[in-house]
């Protein structure tokens, strides 16, 4: 048995002030009160303006109509010692210890937890962006069941949808436009749609495997002006037509209150191991935190962020640290399975950072295939998978492990074990079970049709054979079969 | 000849048992719908173990700790034992006396343990060692169903299936007559190794989903996930027959089938596939093993695959629905009749006043003097001898020694403990750590009835009987009880009597065997419960119903956990254990059998070749596994079969080669299930002599 920690005896509650009651910070609470149900040791109020948690993993299934906008809501905070506010945060009092809402009322803490995550960018584009920085006049994010709401105002089924962005949510959100029955484009500015985490041959594959279910991909055009209703400028002179334009080029991480209070912020707020900011007593977790490992903008290490500081928070785990993500990026499709993880490169051949990593590389463009494997040390140090489901869950996993890889690396990738393949046993080997319940040899079934056991029954009889999971009456017979063919007698040897 | 059933695995599949034209016995399949006229290896050589030279004849006591075991007369045998058990009693309390039952009694002997425990001793301490087998289930499938009936269908509805998925079970190695009517359904088969019943599904078109051992709930969720995705959900259903999919939902909305492949390694593509095969066949079933059971996470894992076929529209339907396959002999029959430490007779809770007053009743006592609920199988065992914990233990059936989980230090209780006494027909471990033995009928040598994984109630028969200073369990409960100052007819020794006492006992309850009477088994009846007296049997009893007052089924809606323990840099690969084709649970008895000891008669480590290599180990090898907690010394096996970085053994072998002494002891919450699964281990080679390589 591990030695258990100290438990930590709480002579009060700790009273937890979370902002924030999104994905990240509902799933905070939720965490808080598995490990402490009772609300004997955290004290927990969740300020946010937000209707209700909502899982925006999942939008592109309500865009597609897989989902309803109701479906995708998550566990309300709730449980002994749990208090919600729907109402603003309008500043932090660091000297006071106290969370002041715009209704003019304060909140004391002991903790205070910074999950406000963050918000969509709408680029500077001429009638693209409103005067308050969200979308204009046709235009549309995907943040939220309104968002969906709003598409589905803007385009009926059939009508043209253009989409900018062509990182994982904007194909997500593409390919779930398209299933809706929507003539859709995605334009990327870079040269490539995921710039940073496919090479040329992955993107480009990836892209003819869109255009195959309906979706048009440019890539390398900027635009230039929307127009509502009407579709998209770029600055090669051409048009996009479209009916509604869905903006899914990045997000930034909403820090204005940390800011203001002076805590430390680059992009995000600045936070550590321990999910602490510059003040220990503020924490920060989600999209609004910047941690130098990394996983801003994805749920997964939104969701471990939110785990590990339940635990030091009620003192369950008053050791647990996040120590960085390691960068996964997994398309949410059914039919395109495209993975990446670590570095990329720009393809085959091409130059990474330091010493060339060892390179392993299958493609097969007609197949809708391609998976590139870099390793360093024995170790995945990055991939790009296409199309190859088994490689996508393989490669995942090994760079997960952070093990060495097996020998077998094309093994690997194609998800056949060629390792495994010589284990079995010989299939000339006479003492080998047919029969495997009941342990009957090849010789013992051959014996006993010396010995008269002319058919499945008689040789049940006789060795058992068929009688366990009767699996092996298909050989038996097979064997029957041929040696009253063949010969009057088998070949003894 | 006699007709009766397999000693075995809870198929009990029916068997002709004979003298031999060689001298001693021998069994042959007898016709019955389970096992269609086959048997397994186990089942042929059943037999053996009538004329085993290793039988116990004669109770064995021992002076003292460091004394042998020594034969003994039953009077003797049966004085000390009710004389320490009064004394230890006397000096602290009734609770001083623990009892350990098993799955493989019959339900005659079930029920008067309990009863003998509850009455004689007055000890709120008796469980099983069915707590290590389906308890997780049991707790799941009671409180999704409001009833735990293993299969609630005749195991042959099976064959009518479009598409059977097995959640960690491994039948056409465990139960093979069973994978007989899996040959026509597509199977999908969740199971981390690539097993006989993995590879059977693959030759028919079928799927394996191998995900890293601890993570089937992820799994399950995961495809409840792609289901909706996919428009597979039954909505009608969930909203006439169930409650609760709302919450159901909202734990399986984070995990999408992306997310569950990078915590599973399962494929999203396949759980997809999956999910289709499942949902779109006009006839499916999910059943669950002790592969996704048997975890400190087991009673929400199996309710996550409860709350999929839920979700499905399969439970209470004809064609389709869930089911857990039940592992031991008696497995089913043994959590019913009261020797489980919640429990009274018919599936009562001990801690329900009407269900007190009840069994009182037909005990002819006071409600009131019948103990409380009591520690589960692993928290009992592990207090013995300790402060406040039992001072006795009386053990009928089980093998604790070998089958507990931490084995070593659950020997270290068992050597702490002031008095143990066990009831076997073998020298089994337990039975070698005891202070007497008690030596007791086996299977073809007393009547008696079981009940297999279809809830059928099905009679075993005499063919022999017992050797001549050989007692029955009945008549060993029988004696201590009068010894221990209890009227004679309280206690008796008759089958008969006491499965008339227990269908009185049992009527009205959840698992009602009152209808269960002698002619109607004699006569060959397919009793399946509940069979109220004088009324129907229930071969499907949630067709139009389920057992919870309002009629509907709950979804349960547990969150993922993960396992206890998880690798790190000094136990870096995954431990699982398991059963294979040759051996039986502890292997007590089929370790006896000599066809089976030949083909099997060692313990062995399963490691993919990769693995092996990264060791510098090749077959063969004598490596020791090591955990945390103990380790097994046993001879390894590379497979292709085996994923990378997990390690498969056998339990069923004893002290140096004990799978058991590595696992972890883990509990549910709710079930009290240990984690068998899952436990850190590294490798080193074995040290010492390597004799007796192949």
């Amino acid at each position: 048995m591990s030695p258990r920690p100290v438990p930590y005896r709480p002579r009060r509650p700790r009273r937890v002030v979370v902002i924030g009651n999104g994905m990240v910070g509902a799933r905070f609470a939720e965490e808080v009160r598995r490990l402490d149900p009772g609300g004997d040791r955290v004290r927990l109020t969740v300020v946010g303006e937000e209707p209700g948690p909502c899982n925006r993993v999942l939008l592109p299934g309500v865009l597609s109509g897989a989902l309803r906008p109701e479906e995708v809501g998550m566990p309300r905070p709730e449980g002994p010692g749990t208090a919600v506010l729907g109402a603003h945060a309008a500043a932090v009092d660091r000297s006071g210890r106290r969370v002041l809402l715009a209704d003019g009322r304060a909140l004391g803490y002991d903790r205070l937890v910074l999950a406000t995550g963050a918000r969509p960018v709408v680029p500077p584009v001429a009638g693209l962006r409103a005067p308050d920085g969200g979308p204009g006049p046709g235009a549309a994010v995907l943040r939220g069941p309104d968002d969906c709401r709003r598409i589905a105002r803007l385009a009926r089924p059939g009508d043209p949808v253009a989409v900018l962005g062509g990182g994982p949510l904007g194909l997500e959100t593409a390919r779930a436009l398209a299933v809706r029955g929507h003539p859709v484009t995605v334009v990327e500015a870079a040269h490539r749609i995921m710039p940073h985490r496919l090479d040329r041959a992955g993107g480009r594959l990836l892209a003819e495997l869109l255009e195959r279910r309906g979706v048009r991909v440019l890539s390398g055009r900027a635009c230039t002006a929307w127009v509502p209703g009407r579709g998209l400028d770029l600055d090669d002179g051409t048009r996009v037509p479209a009916r509604a334009v869905v903006v899914a080029v990045g997000v930034r991480a909403s820090a204005r209150l940390a800011e203001e209070a002076g805590i430390a912020v680059r992009g995000g707020v600045l936070v550590d191991d321990a999910l602490a900011t510059s003040d220990p007593l503020v924490h920060a977790i989600g999209d609004c935190a910047e941690h130098p490992g990394g996983g801003a903008g994805l749920v997964g290490p939104g969701w471990e962020q939110a785990a590990v500081l339940a635990g030091r928070l009620t003192g369950r785990t008053p050791d647990a640290a996040y120590r960085g993500a390691r960068t996964v990026t997994r398309l949410k499709a059914d039919g395109i399975e495209m993975v990446s993880v670590g570095e990329v490169g720009d393809g085959p051949g091409a130059q990474t950072a330091g010493d060339p990593p060892e390179e392993v590389t299958v493609s097969d463009p007609a197949g809708g295939r391609y998976a590139r494997l870099l390793l360093r040390a024995g170790r995945v140090s990055g991939a790009v998978v296409v199309g190859l489901p088994g490689a996508a869950a393989a490669v995942t996993a090994a760079f997960d492990a952070d093990a060495p890889v097996p020998p077998d690396r094309l093994g690997l990738l194609l998800g056949a074990d060629l390792a495994s393949a010589d284990a079995g046993g010989g299939s000339g080997d006479g003492r080998a079970p047919v029969c495997r319940c009941n342990g009957v040899s090849r010789d013992r079934i051959e014996q006993a049709w010396l010995e008269g056991a002319r058919d499945l029954a008689g040789m049940a009889r006789a060795t058992r054979a068929t009688t366990g999971c009767g699996g092996c009456a298909g050989d038996v017979g097979a064997l029957l079969d041929r040696w009253s063919k063949d010969t009057p007698e088998p070949a003894r040897g | 000849m006699t007709t009766t059933h397999c000693p075995y695995c809870a198929l009990q599949c029916a068997m002709h048992v004979e003298p031999s034209p060689g001298g001693g016995w021998r069994t042959r399949p007898a016709d019955f719908p389970v096992n269609r006229g086959g048997l397994c290896r186990k089942g042929w050589t059943a037999a053996g173990l009538l004329t085993s030279p290793d039988r116990i004849t004669a109770p064995l006591m021992r002076a003292s700790r460091d004394a042998p075991l020594l034969p003994t007369d039953w009077d003797t045998a049966l004085d000390r034992v009710a004389g320490r058990l009064a004394a230890l009693r006397g000096e602290y309390g009734p609770d001083a006396v623990a009892v350990f039952g098993s799955g493989g009694l019959t339900n005659e002997k079930a029920y008067l343990l309990g009863k003998f425990a509850r009455l004689a001793l007055r000890t709120s301490r008796i469980d099983y060692n069915g707590r290590f087998c389906m308890s997780s289930a049991a707790a799941a499938s009671s409180r999704a169903f409001g009833a735990d009936r293993g299969l609630p269908f005749p195991v042959t509805d099976l064959a009518g299936a479009r598409t059977v998925l097995l959640a960690g079970a491994n039948p056409a190695e465990t139960m093979p007559p069973l994978m007989g009517h899996l040959a026509a359904p597509a199977l999908v088969v969740v199971d981390p190794r690539r097993t006989a019943t993995a590879e059977a599904a693959l030759r028919g078109g079928g799927l394996h989903l191998a995900p890293r051992p601890g993570t089937d709930a992820a799994l399950a969720r995961g495809m409840l996930h792609a289901a909706r995705e996919l428009g597979l959900l039954d909505t009608a259903y969930i909203e006439r027959r169930t409650r609760g999919f709302g919450a159901a939902w909202a734990q399986a909305a984070a995990w999408w089938p992306e997310r569950a492949e990078r915590a599973t390694g399962v494929p999203a593509a396949h759980i997809r596939r999956a999910v289709r095969t499942l949902g779109r066949a006009p006839g499916a079933y999910v059943l669950t093993g002790r592969g996704t059971e048997q975890h400190s996470t087991g009673t929400g894992t199996a309710a996550a695959w409860i709350d999929l076929a839920l979700a499905l529209g399969l439970p209470g339907r004809r064609g389709s629905g869930f089911g857990c396959l039940t592992g031991q002999g008696n497995g089913q029959g043994g959590r019913e009749h009261g020797q489980k430490a919640d429990q009274l007779p018919g599936y009562r809770r001990i801690d329900d006043e009407r269900d007190r007053a009840h069994v009182a009743s037909v005990w002819g006592v006071a409600a009131a003097d019948l103990p409380g609920p009591g520690p589960s199988a692993f928290e009992l065992l592990d207090a013995l001898g300790t402060e406040g914990g039992p001072r006795a233990l009386l053990v009928f059936g089980s093998n604790p020694a070998v089958s507990a989980p931490d084995a070593g230090r659950i020997r270290s209780r068992l050597a702490a403990a002031d008095l143990v006494v066990v009831a076997d027909f073998v020298p089994s471990e337990t039975a070698m750590a005891a202070d007497v033995v008690l030596p007791v009928a086996q299977w073809a040598e007393e009547e008696g009835t079981v009940t297999n994984l279809e809830g059928r109630v099905l009679r075993r028969r005499a063919a022999l009987p017992p050797p001549p200073e050989v007692r029955t369990d009945l008549e060993v409960i029988g004696a201590l009880a009068a010894r221990l100052g209890q009227p004679a007819e309280r206690f008796p020794t008759d089958p008969d009597l006491v499965l008339e006492e227990l269908r009185a006992a049992s009527e009205g309850g959840t698992a009602d065997y009152s209808g269960v009477g002698a002619d109607r088994l004699e006569a060959g009846e397919a009793l399946y419960w509940p069979v109220p007296r004088g009324g129907a049997p229930t071969p499907r009893p949630f067709l139009d119903r389920f057992a919870h007052p309002d009629g509907r089924a709950r979804f349960a809606a547990a969150p993922a956990g993960t396992p206890a323990e998880a690798p790190d840099d000094r136990y870096p690969l995954t431990a699982t254990t398991g059963r294979i084709m040759g051996h039986y649970q502890s292997g007590a008895q089929t370790r006896r059998i000599g066809e089976l000891a030949e083909a099997e008669p060692e313990a062995f480590a399963e490691v993919h070749p990769d693995t092996a290599r990264a060791y510098g180990l090749s077959a063969g090898d004598r490596v020791r596994v090591v955990s945390r907690r103990g380790s097994a010394a046993v001879r390894l096996r590379p497979t292709g079969a085996c994923p990378r970085g997990t390690v498969f053994l056998p339990f069923h072998f004893p002290d140096g080669q004990s799978a058991n002494n590595l696992t972890n002891p883990a509990l549910d919450p709710v079930s009290r299930m240990p984690e068998f699964k899952v436990a850190a281990v590294r490798l080193e080679p074995a040290d010492g002599p390597t004799g007796g390589d192949p």
